[in-house]
Order: C-alpha cells, then sequence, then structure tokens
C-alpha cells in the first residue's frame, strides 16, 4: 500500500477537480448569455421606456423619457379591432393549419415507409423560397381572375365573388406560410408513439375512432401544443400576410404596429401595442400549456 | 374465488392457417383444437412462425388462407375490437399516459361499461397491485408491469387469452416467479390460455399442451411430457432438450424393432419408432443412461442398449454430472448422470460403456438429417433474458 501513497497525494483532490469542471460548464453558458443580453434584454428594455416616452412640449415630433402609461391605453382603445381580429385570424390559421397537417404527420410517421424523408423533405422544401416571394405568389394564385377564384365564382361559393384583399386571403396565407411548423413537430411527436399502444388499444376492443381519441391523440399532445404555439405565435404576429393578401379592413396588429414606427413614426404607441402584443400572448400561452396538461406527458 | 368466467368456455380451432409475407411463408397451414380452458403453449425458434400466428387469431394480422374459430362461431373476418381475444403484448405495451387503473380499465370502458370500479379493483386484488392503482406503468418494475398486462387483458374475461412471450424481457427469477403466477391466474379464472415462447422450459413448466413449431408448421403437439420422452422429429428431439441420435438400419420388425448401427445392435418398442422404412435414427435422452466403467458391463441389465466409448469431458453441475463419451465412430455422445453415486465417478480418459433401457430409446426418421434443430435448441436454451 505504501509506494501507492505519494501518486495520490500529487493528484489533485476530486473536490478541487469537480469544482473546476463546473466552472467550465458557466463559460459555455457565456456566448450564449451574451447573445441574449445583446439582442434580447437590451432591445426589450428600451423597447419598453420607449412605450413609456412622451411628445416633447419644446419641439412636437420628438419623444423624450417619461412614463406615460396612456400610451398603453390610448393605443389599445384606437386599434382593438385589430389586436381581436389578429387573434381570430392566427386562431384561423392555426385551426386550419392543425387540420391539415394531423393527418398528414399521421401518414409520414405510421404509412409513409420509404417515402418518410422524401415526404418530410417535401414539407419543408417551399421554405427555401423567400417567406415574401411565397405570399406574393398567393396573390397570383388568389387574383380575381386565376382559377381558384373562378372555378370557385362558377359554383356560387364566395359571398363578395372574390378572394384576394378578404380576411379569407389573409387566412389562408397564413395557414399556408405556418404550415411546416405545425406538421414537423407533430410528426416528431407521432413518431414517437409506439404503433403496439395502437395495436393493443384494438385489442382491448377500441375501435378505430376510440383508439385514435384515447391513445393516438394523447399520446401525440406534446406535438400538437408545440405546433399550435409555433403557429399561432408568429401568425398573430404577422403583416406580411394582411399586408399582401388583404384589404384595409382586414389589417393586423402587426400592420398597424408597422404602419406607426415606420410611416408615422409615432414610436411610443408602436412600442406600446408590440409590448401589449407581447404580453397577451404570454398569457394566452401560459395557461394554453397549464389547460393542455403536456407536463404531464411523457 | 373464480373472478372471471361464468359462462361457458369455447374451443379456439385453427383451420389451415396460413399467412405468406411475399413470397416467405410464415406460417404454413396449422389446423389445430385448443381445448377450452388449456393452457396451450407454443414453441420454437425466433422466426417460426409462432408470435404471426397468434398475432393472426388476436386479429392484428390478416390470414393468407385459412379460418380461425371460437366454438362454431368464425371469428377470421373480425377485427381486433371484435374478437373476444385478448393479449399480453411481449413488451406489455401499457398505456403510459394513463394510470393503472386506467390501463385495466381501458377495455370495459370501451365497450361501454360504465361502473367499472368493482371488476377493476377485483382484477387489481388478483395480480396484487391494488396498492399501485394510481401510479404510471413508468413507475413500476418489469414484473409488476407484467401482471397489470396481464390484469388489463384477463378483466375483458376473453374466451382466449394470448400471451406473445410475456416472460421474456423479466430476469430469470423473477420469470420463474411468474410462471406461477400465471398459472395460478388461469387456474382461477379458467380461460383458454395460449402461450408463445422460444423458452422450452417455461413451455414444458406451465402448459398442458404443448405444440412445437417450426418452419411455419407445429412439428408435434401433445402433453409436454409425453412430447419430451416420445420425440416424433429429429427438431423436436434435438430442440425439446438434448438428444444422442444414431442413424442405422432395421434388421427386424415386431413387437420390438432391432437396428443395427456402427456394429451394435439397439432394441427399438415398436411403437416408439416413427421411421416408416429399413433406415431408423436411434435416439435416447441423456439423462436415461448409466454410465460405467467398461468392465463393469456386466452390471447393466440384460438387453439394455450400450455404447462403449472414451470419457472426453466432465462437468460437474451440481444436480448432476455431464459426461461426453467419444464412440469408436467418433461422434460425441452426451450422458447425464445424478450426483447421487457413491464412489469414484468416471474421469477423462475412462473407457466406458454407456447403458439404457430400450423403453427410453425412440426411433426417427431420417429425412430431416440429424442436426435438424439442434441450433435452435441450443440458442434457445442459451438466451438471454435481456436480449
Amino acid at each position: 500500500m505504501a509506494p501507492v501513497m505519494p501518486a495520490i497525494a500529487n493528484t489533485p483532490n476530486i473536490a478541487e477537480v469537480s469544482q473546476r469542471k463546473s466552472r467550465v460548464a458557466y463559460w459555455l453558458l457565456i456566448p450564449g448569455l451574451a447573445w441574449l443580453a445583446f439582442f434580447f434584454v437590451v432591445p426589450l428594455v428600451t423597447l419598453f421606456m420607449t412605450s413609456l416616452q412622451t411628445e416633447s412640449t419644446t419641439s412636437p415630433g420628438k419623444y423624450v423619457p417619461g412614463f406615460q402609461l396612456s400610451n398603453y391605453t390610448d393605443a389599445i382603445s384606437e386599434y382593438w379591432p385589430q389586436f381581436l381580429r389578429s387573434f381570430l385570424y392566427a386562431g384561423l390559421a392555426t385551426g386550419f393549419a392543425l387540420l391539415i397537417a394531423y393527418p398528414l404527420a399521421y401518414f409520414i410517421a405510421f404509412k409513409a415507409g420509404n417515402w418518410r424523408s422524401l415526404m418530410l423533405v417535401l414539407v419543408v422544401a417551399p421554405s427555401f423560397a423567400s417567406f415574401l416571394l411565397r405570399t406574393y405568389a398567393w396573390k397570383t394564385i388568389l387574383a380575381d381572375d386565376g382559377a381558384v377564384t373562378s372555378t370557385l365564382n362558377s359554383m356560387h361559393l364566395l359571398p363578395d365573388g372574390r378572394i384576394l384583399n378578404t380576411g379569407i386571403a389573409v387566412v389562408a396565407g397564413l395557414t399556408y406560410n405556418f404550415l411546416p411548423f405545425m406538421v414537423l413537430p407533430l410528426y416528431a411527436a407521432l413518431d414517437k408513439v409506439d404503433y403496439r399502444l395502437i395495436e393493443a388499444g384494438n385489442d382491448l376492443y377500441g375501435s378505430p375512432q376510440q383508439v385514435f381519441r384515447k391513445v393516438t391523440w394523447p399520446l401525440s399532445m406534446p406535438g400538437v401544443v408545440a405546433g399550435t404555439l409555433l403557429t399561432f405565435i408568429p401568425a398573430a404576429g404577422d403583416f406580411i400576410n394582411a399586408e399582401l393578401l388583404g384589404s384595409t379592413k382586414d389589417k393586423m396588429i402587426g400592420n398597424v404596429i408597422q404602419t406607426n414606427f415606420i410611416e408615422f413614426r409615432d414610436y411610443p404607441t408602436a412600442s406600446a401595442l408590440s409590448f401589449a402584443l407581447m404580453a397577451v400572448i404570454l398569457v394566452m400561452v401560459l395557461s394554453y400549456i397549464r389547460r393542455s396538461g403536456t407536463e404531464d406527458l411523457v | 374465488m373464480p373472478v372471471g368466467v361464468s359462462r361457458e368456455v369455447e374451443d379456439l380451432r385453427l383451420v389451415n392457417l396460413t399467412k405468406q409475407f411475399g413470397d416467405s411463408t410464415a406460417v404454413d397451414g396449422i389446423s389445430i383444437t385448443i381445448p377450452a380452458g388449456s393452457f396451450f403453449a407454443l414453441l420454437g425458434a425466433s422466426g417460426c412462425g409462432k408470435t404471426t400466428t397468434l398475432r393472426m387469431v388476436a386479429g392484428l394480422e390478416d390470414p393468407s388462407a385459412g379460418q380461425i374459430f371460437i366454438g362454431e362461431k368464425d371469428i377470421t373476418q373480425l377485427r381486433a375490437f371484435q374478437r373476444p381475444v385478448n393479449t399480453v403484448f411481449q413488451s406489455y405495451a401499457l398505456f403510459p399516459h394513463l394510470d393503472i387503473y386506467e390501463n385495466v380499465a381501458f377495455g370495459l370502458r370501451r365497450r361501454g361499461i360504465k361502473d367499472v370500479d368493482l371488476q377493476v379493483k377485483r382484477m387489481l386484488d388478483l395480480v396484487e397491485l391494488s396498492a399501485l392503482a394510481r401510479r404510471k406503468p413508468s413507475q413500476l418494475s418489469g414484473g409488476q408491469q407484467q401482471r397489470v398486462a396481464v390484469a388489463r387483458a384477463l378483466i375483458n374475461q376473453p374466451d382466449v387469452l394470448l400471451l406473445d412471450e410475456p416472460l421474456g424481457a423479466l430476469d430469470l427469477k423473477l420469470r420463474r416467479q411468474m410462471q406461477i403466477e400465471l398459472k395460478r391466474i388461469q387456474s382461477e379464472v379458467g380461460t383458454t390460455f395460449v402461450h408463445v415462447t422460444h423458452d422450452q422450459e417455461e413451455a414444458m413448466t406451465m402448459a398442458d399442451t404443448v405444440a412445437v413449431m417450426n418452419a411455419g408448421r407445429i412439428e408435434q403437439l401433445g402433453h409436454p411430457a409425453d412430447v419430451y420422452e416420445t420425440p416424433h422429429t429429429i427438431f423436436v428431439a434435438n430442440f425439446l432438450g438434448q438428444s444422442n441420435l444414431i442413424a442405422g438400419e432395421k434388421l427386424s420388425s415386431g413387437e420390438v424393432v432391432e437396428v443395427r448401427a456402427h456394429g451394435l445392435g439397439f432394441k427399438i418398442p415398436a411403437k416408439r419408432n416413427v421411421a416408416p422404412g429399413s433406415h431408423v435414427v436411434v435416439g435416447v435422452r441423456p439423462e436415461k443412461m448409466t454410465v460405467l466403467d467398461a468392465h463393469d458391463e456386466h452390471k447393466l441389465p440384460v438387453g439394455h442398449n450400450r455404447i462403449f466409448g472414451v470419457v472426453t469431458d466432465v462437468s460437474y453441475t451440481g444436480v448432476s454430472t455431464q459426461y461426453l463419451v467419444q464412440t469408436p465412430w467418433d461422434q460425441t455422445i452426451i450422458a447425464f448422470e445424478q450426483n447421487s453415486i457413491v464412489g469414484d465417478r468416471s474421469s477423462v480418459g475412462d473407457q466406458v460403456v454407456l447403458g439404457w433401457a430400450p423403453e427410453h430409446t425412440f426411433g426417427l426418421d431420417p429425412a430431416e438429417g440429424v442436426t435438424s434443430g439442434i441450433h435452435e435448441g441450443v440458442s434457445a436454451l442459451e438466451s438471454d433474458p435481456e436480449a
């Protein structure tokens, strides 16, 4: 035993080593924290400060730091229809995207076999073209003299006789643009569902509908929650679809914020609207996650 | 107290059941009747078609041909959820999002039964899991999950309970315990159990009827002891336990068939010989043989079959000793001897004589080749429960 002792004495003790290791872990956090600080926390604070600025009494059009809470009440009382419309359109788009994406993701996960990878690539492929370009393409697809509109018109299915420059076009554009963000998390969740559980459900007297309701759907809940959030949040703040596909009557809160920033240069109102949007979405998301009870799932 | 079945359980009958996957035939025209209330084991190596057979009975796989009856009712066309059959899956397939109580209640609820509480509690009592009713499956040990899987299937009082390698994921000790448990449950509920396994010991200890499957067909079916003592094919002789097989020629027929091989004469009772022609493979189980020093040959009873050879290996295994004996024609014979003899055992290099009674001898048709089933048999013996 004795000759071994010096060797042990020479090595740094275990507590010291593990302490050094955990310090390394903190160093690894620094780039990420720095990024967050510079590009998220600082702008957020700036935005919040801006949202409380008051118009300068000496030089109109200029804004000075202040604590004007009425920026919020004024902005919301003026623009609440756009606020509501944003959530309505985003909600509808999320609903439609879920209806389209769920069967698609289900097919890819359980039935596609060798076609699985190809289908996943096809789901993502449109994203290789720019968001703006794709939305412009929808302008052409839904144009008044286009095939879609004339076909639906010949069947007398359109109350206004047109699609472009209506809320329908905006919801359609939002649904299309955010569809991959719905498909991918749903696919990931469904792919994790053990097919033997579905067989077990069938074996235990569950009809296909019952097994879907009681086994497949609950097990895919993490994907449903992730997909709806990834669709709803950006859709609620989007302004390009309403700008390009809707009329002035279909403006969303994103358009209002953009106009106030760029055209009116009313920075406090625009900031207040941005901040209010964030707050509302945050509250909605938290209550949604709590209600769908996903923490309970595997 | 019997928990479930008050109504009449009926026989399960498979008629010419066949399943093809592309060009390969997984199940090749099986026709068997499994009597109501029996514990039936389908034994075979992996890939022999036993699981496919089970899945066809469950309705999870469509047969390519043939029919499945329960009593007089043809259930071949019924879908899985319409069949009075439940399965204990190999991986248990418990619903991870439901607690134990709801897992067990699942089948009752799907059939629209509102008041499940009494039945669920009684079932959980039967498998001794009442205390864990509100746990999630992931919080249970393997053995407990296995019992939930059994309870979840049995609560529906199926006509037939299918068990697909249900003990495969458990360690050896737990497996033994669950074997006893399953037998107890079966005798309490009286349901027909069809148990698929590759573990011959499991099949033999649990079942009242064993069917040995090979390449999509049933090689032999019967009471475990009968199948073991009188194998009808070389595959069964090698797969179920071990056998010493010596190819020879028939000399005479009658009450006792005499076979000559390598200059030695062997006697087989005619009813234990299934070889149709003059080529006969003489078989004997290793534990049926007596190992004696060659000088003591006279101690063997007159009329016993005997083989001479040299001991090449002696392995002491506690209960018994295993000898490997090389014959003059270079075949290795295995013999087990109970460690109840007083005095010296034979050791490596000794000249010995192996003797056994003609009643322990069986005669087989050499058509398959004497190694059929050997590899599968060995792999089943050595199979690792974790694999």
